[in-house]
């Protein structure tokens, strides 16, 4: 299952016509301790770079952006309950949203892993 | 190093090794006069009063149309001596500027007179209903008015609005005022210019008025980007917003040229008037330009914070925005009596009137202090305030430029307030951490984090209510903590230590948020 | 000058200190346009304590105090007793001059009254949480229907005709920037409200609808009805409520469906300052929407060493952290207020605020019935807490009321001061009566007010 990134420091698993978002680990380090994430509803039609959620630390409110366009079809409700786990496991248990693909040619200007990483090593 | 006062006598105490004063451990959690206060809800009871007041009479007929209240509200009350114990005690966990120096950035914590509170509290002040007949609260009308003579001498400006709540309720009169005069002249212009270092109520404020805020670039010197901003201006910008003297602690010395280049481009100039205090009797900012300005009567003219408000945030406006300015207002009439225009009168001053901000005529309470304030110091007076408050923060500037980034140090002398960066900190100590250390030093600490635009940026205001003694102490007892950042001391990380709570744990408060209190299940 | 520190030797050591030759070095940013000469001409040099306090008494004599005559006004502002201990506690330094308390480790005092200052507004509203207050009642409400469309994801907001007209003037006010739709009314001069009216203004784009209890007219009547309607459309049901006093004698908002309720809590401590400052209450019955709620709320936490304390929280939905996306550009809250609010509803308690409900209730049924009596005279409610309109015969009722305090009596707030130009209203007087009423001053404001409206007749 392939995984892209965002400059925005979003990653996207793709499976098929759906795909899973969440935030980096090199992000929940910058934001520290998440208390909240505001997730979309199911059915939000998506635009590729838009908000697509909020995720918010004590001293800070960032938006999460769509990596690609597509419709919501789940969110993850354990960090309604459990918004610590994108700190604890950003990139598996704290995933934030499934969407569909609208357009799968909008992942080609996605980093890979690899890409990633160099990426955040300039930053 | 200064010394606290002519005897040069200076408290000593004892510490353990660790460096903390320890003792035994108390049974009652107290520590002599630091006590403990447990919430009302624990020690209040339903059946308790501290009033007298006659019995229900159970038997009385009733005109509430079925609806009495007969499941327990949930009170608690307490006697009056428990009553202002439990109160005095809490007040004792507070720190204000009676007790000491408050050198909050941008909030300008200077001393409360109380010959102000001893005013406002004149019956015929503070026992009289907004709706009185107008024939019976001439002499409150005629407070209004007086007021509003003095911000516009004082600023050079030919109307003011006097309703609007506080600073922020302020700024949205003065943008909605801007909407409402673009929109007479059926110019749909979408766009609000408003610097980076901005206090975050600006673009909050025009993003509320339908605006797309954009951000102005700075110069590295701290100021406007006059040329980047310039370039921006067009006939979709409707207004800028520029704090002025600016959130770096400096006088945007360019503002007049600022403020033609918008009104040639069909803009309005707003002026974030919370740094007025830097320049009060001493500058009108009518002569540079501005159009609307607001003015918070809780800093500049001394009416009390109060822990959070409430404040008042009168606002004053050029004679092209005065027509959209918010009802009701006191205006004097040719035989002298003064009266309130009110809806019904509005066609014969403001027809152009945006409306109405709120319920009755604005913060009168704070009027009155804020009048009081204005008589003590005179013409004479506010300028020496301006002076003095001004001197008072290049006497700090350069007196810690030697041992703290100060990123703008060159720009100029500073105005009311001194910026300082968190440059150089050792052991991964933040400005946060300097901060909790000056409240073990007994101080209140600077404003930390804003602007934004300075890394871990300090900003301090010492206003002019301070003597030279209490500013020579605090500059000693922040040069120590600086030292303490500098050479990396870790136990700056767990600071405050002396204080009546130690660091609190903010995450467990967002993450399940207890807002109120609940009886203990079982 | 006496609240400056410096003396001319500080001055000039501090400006040796800085290299700075005069004051005037310090401000050589300021334009040459903008440089003045001397101090702002037009003003009056400094003053004694003693003349600024001749001054101010000479002003404040010009106005007739509430306490020196009958009074009976109301309308959204209520006179009640302040037990004296209430203005001792606010005076206190450590409260009056403490600022926002960002630094909670030493503010703990502010943090732990607003924590109780909230548990009393939710309880006295029926409702979960809160918040640690805003301006007044009026611009509550606007908060209230601007949240109630965040939370609904729809602009448009209904309105009792019966809701303080200057409330519904800041709501819609607001709503002309916001580009929500207002849906406003006047009151029916009638002894119920128009309930069933008012429902079927609700449709499916409403955002909420808006009532006031007791309303402007001081009836009160069962919101329930207009809960459940509400809720059928997926609107939600904002209550105002602007006497709390009366919440220790009726239902509570909350228990009668209000999602939202808001109001001013000036009654309970503050006292009447001529408008403000007051005290905007606001708080919401499901705890879900707490992160839609406007302005500073006060959450329980615990310090480094494990002990209880009380911090700002939730803090992300403010300007200062969201700017452009801030749930409102509200940046303090009304503290010192919510301060007295609660010293005076912790002395009240609960025995005390039924009691004082109660009489309140008490005193108005005498008045009504003694108004009622007067020739010229009807009584227009059915229920009433302790306000109650009165129709009378003849002039317009603002002719009456300044009748009357030329007499020596505030009678009341005539509904034409506060809805200009709507005839049907021009004869309405608003009378309120509360525990600082005697049954003296009942008597006195009858005999005027028939000696006024008598004086019409013969001529």
């Amino acid at each position: 299952m392939p995984r892209y990134f965002t400059d925005e420091h979003e990653w996207i698993d793709v499976e098929g016509d759906s795909a899973t978002v969440g935030i980096t680990d090199y992000a929940q380090e910058q934001l520290g301790d998440i208390v909240f994430v505001e997730l979309p509803d199911v059915g939000t039609m998506l635009d590729k770079g838009g908000d697509a959620a909020v995720v918010e630390s004590v001293k800070a409110a960032s938006d999460v952006y769509a990596p690609i366009s597509g419709e919501v079809t789940e969110g993850n409700s354990s960090l309604e309950e459990e918004p610590a786990l994108v700190n604890s496991s950003p990139e598996e248990e704290g995933w934030f949203f499934r969407m569909s693909v609208g357009d799968s040619s909008e992942l080609e200007g996605l980093m890979d892993e690899k890409a990633y990483k160099a990426f955040v090593d300039n930053l | 190093m200064n010394a606290p006062n002519k005897s040069g006598w200076k408290p000593t105490m004892e510490v353990s090794e660790d460096g903390i004063h320890t003792g035994p451990a108390t049974t009652t959690g107290n520590h002599a006069l630091m006590l403990e206060e447990p919430l009302l809800f624990e020690i209040g009871h339903a059946e308790v009063t501290g009033v007298d007041l006659p019995e229900i009479d159970t038997g009385a007929p009733t005109r509430l149309a079925g609806l009495e209240r007969s499941e327990p509200i949930g009170l608690v009350g307490l006697t009056e001596p428990e009553t202002v114990r439990h109160y005095t005690r809490l007040s004792r966990q507070n720190y204000g500027i009676d007790l000491g120096f408050f050198p909050l950035g941008s909030c300008t914590m200077k001393h409360n007179p109380r010959l102000n509170e001893k005013m406002a509290r004149l019956p015929g002040f503070a026992d009289i209903h907004p709706l009185a007949p107008q024939q019976s609260v001439q002499g409150a009308l005629e407070v209004i008015h007086q007021l509003a003579d003095w911000l516009k001498t004082l600023t050079g400006m030919p109307g003011v609005a006097m309703s609007p709540k506080a600073g922020a309720h302020g700024e949205l009169c003065g943008i909605l005022a801007i909407r409402a005069a673009h929109t007479a002249r059926g110019d749909a212009r979408e766009v609000v210019l408003v610097p980076e270092s901005a206090h975050g109520t600006n673009p909050a404020t025009a993003a509320f008025a339908g605006y797309k805020v954009e951000d102005i670039p700075a110069t590295p010197q701290g100021r406007v980007d006059v040329e980047a901003l310039k370039a921006r201006l067009g006939p979709d910008v409707a207004a800028v917003m520029i704090t002025n003297p600016n959130t770096c602690g400096l006088f945007e010395k360019d503002f007049r040229e600022i403020a033609d280049a918008v009104h040639a481009a069909g803009g309005y100039v707003y002026c974030d008037g919370a740094n007025f205090n830097a320049i009060v009797g001493r500058v009108r900012p009518g002569d540079l330009g501005v159009d609307a300005m607001h003015i918070n009567l809780h800093k500049t003219f001394s009416t009390p914070h109060g822990g959070g408000g409430p404040g008042s945030g009168p606002v004053v406006f050029s004679e092209a925005l005065m027509p959209f300015a918010p009802l009701p207002f006191v205006r004097k009439d040719e035989d002298g009596e003064f009266s309130l225009v009110e809806e019904e009168s509005r066609e014969e001053t403001r027809g152009q009137t945006f409306g109405r901000m709120t319920a009755f005529h604005g913060q009168m309470g704070m009027f009155t202090r804020a009048l009081t304030y204005m008589l003590s110091h005179g013409a004479d007076g506010l300028k020496q305030v301006a002076e003095d408050a001004v001197l008072n923060a290049n006497y700090i500037l350069r007196s810690l430029e030697d041992i703290l980034y100060a990123p703008y140090a060159d720009s100029g002398p500073c105005m009311h307030e001194a910026l300082f960066g968190d440059r150089d900190f050792g052991g991964g100590l933040s400005t946060l951490d300097l901060a909790k250390g000056l409240i073990d030093e007994g101080y209140h600490p600077m404003t930390v984090y804003f602007p934004l635009v300075v890394h871990g940026a300090m900003l301090v205001e010492p206003t002019e209510t301070e003597s030279k003694a209490s500013i020579d102490q605090f500059i000693t007892a922040f040069r120590h903590v600086t030292e303490r950042a500098l050479a990396g001391d870790e136990t700056l990380k767990q600071a405050p230590y002396y204080a009546p709570r130690r660091r609190l744990d903010e995450t467990a408060a967002a993450r399940k948020p207890k807002l109120g209190w609940s009886e203990p299940a079982g | 000058m006496r609240y400056l520190p410096l003396t001319d030797t500080d001055r000039a050591d501090m400006l040796e200190r800085i290299g700075a030759s005069s004051i005037d070095d310090l401000f050589v940013d300021v334009p040459e346009v903008a440089r003045l000469d001397g101090p702002i001409r037009d003003l009056p040099m400094h003053a004694s304590e003693m003349a600024v306090e001749r001054h101010m008494k000479g002003l404040a004599n010009k106005n007739l105090a509430a306490g020196d005559a009958p009074f009976f006004l109301g309308a959204g502002a209520y006179r009640h007793h302040i037990p004296a201990s209430v203005d001792t506690v606010i005076q206190r330094g450590e409260f009056l001059t403490a600022y926002t308390p960002y630094q909670p480790e030493i503010a703990q005092g502010t943090l732990q009254m607003l924590f109780e200052f909230q548990t009393q507004v939710a309880r006295l509203y029926g409702c979960a949480v809160a918040n640690a207050s805003l301006y007044d009642g009026s611009t509550a409400c606007w908060e209230a229907v601007a949240m109630a469309g965040r939370v609904t994801k729809r602009k448009r907001a209904v309105l009792s005709g019966a809701l303080h007209p200057h409330y519904a003037q800041v709501v819609k006010t607001m709503a002309q920037f916001t580009g929500d739709t207002i849906a406003d009314a006047q009151p029916a001069i009638q002894t119920e409200p128009d309930l069933e009216g008012l429902i079927g203004r609700i449709d499916d784009e409403t955002a909420c609808v808006v009532v006031q209890y007791p309303d402007i007219l001081g009836r009160v009547s069962d919101l329930s009805k207009v809960a459940e309607a509400a809720h059928a459309k997926g609107a939600l049901l904002v209550a105002v409520n602007t006497e709390p006093v009366a919440l220790g004698a009726i239902k509570s908002p909350g228990e009668l469906g209000a999602d939202i309720v808001v109001g001013e809590g000036q009654a309970i401590g503050v006292g009447l300052q001529f408008g403000g400052p007051y005290l905007g209450l606001f708080a919401v019955r499901d705890p879900k929407h707490v992160r839609q709620m406007p302005g500073r709320l006060c959450g329980e936490t615990v310090d480094a060493e494990g002990r209880r304390g009380f911090v700002l929280t939730l803090s992300t939905r403010e300007q200062h952290i969201r700017r452009e996306k801030a749930t409102s550009n509200i940046c303090t809250n009304s503290g010192l207020c919510a301060l007295a609010f609660s010293v005076h509803m912790t002395l009240l308690g609960e025995k005390g605020l039924r009691e004082l409900a109660a009489e309140n209730h008490r005193l108005a049924c005498i008045a009504a019935d003694r108004l009622e009596n007067v020739p010229g005279v009807k009584l227009l409610n059915n229920a009433f807490f302790n306000e109650f309109t009165l129709m009378l015969d003849g002039k317009p009722a603002r002719d009456i009321v300044r009748e009357l305090a030329d007499r020596g009596v505030l009678g009341g707030v005539s509904l034409g001061r506060l809805y200009p130009g709507v005839a049907a209203l021009d004869h309405a007087l608003l009378v309120t009566v509360t525990e600082l009423t005697t049954e003296e001053d009942i008597e006195t404001l009858a005999t005027e007010l028939e000696a006024v409206l008598a004086k019409e007749t013969a001529q």
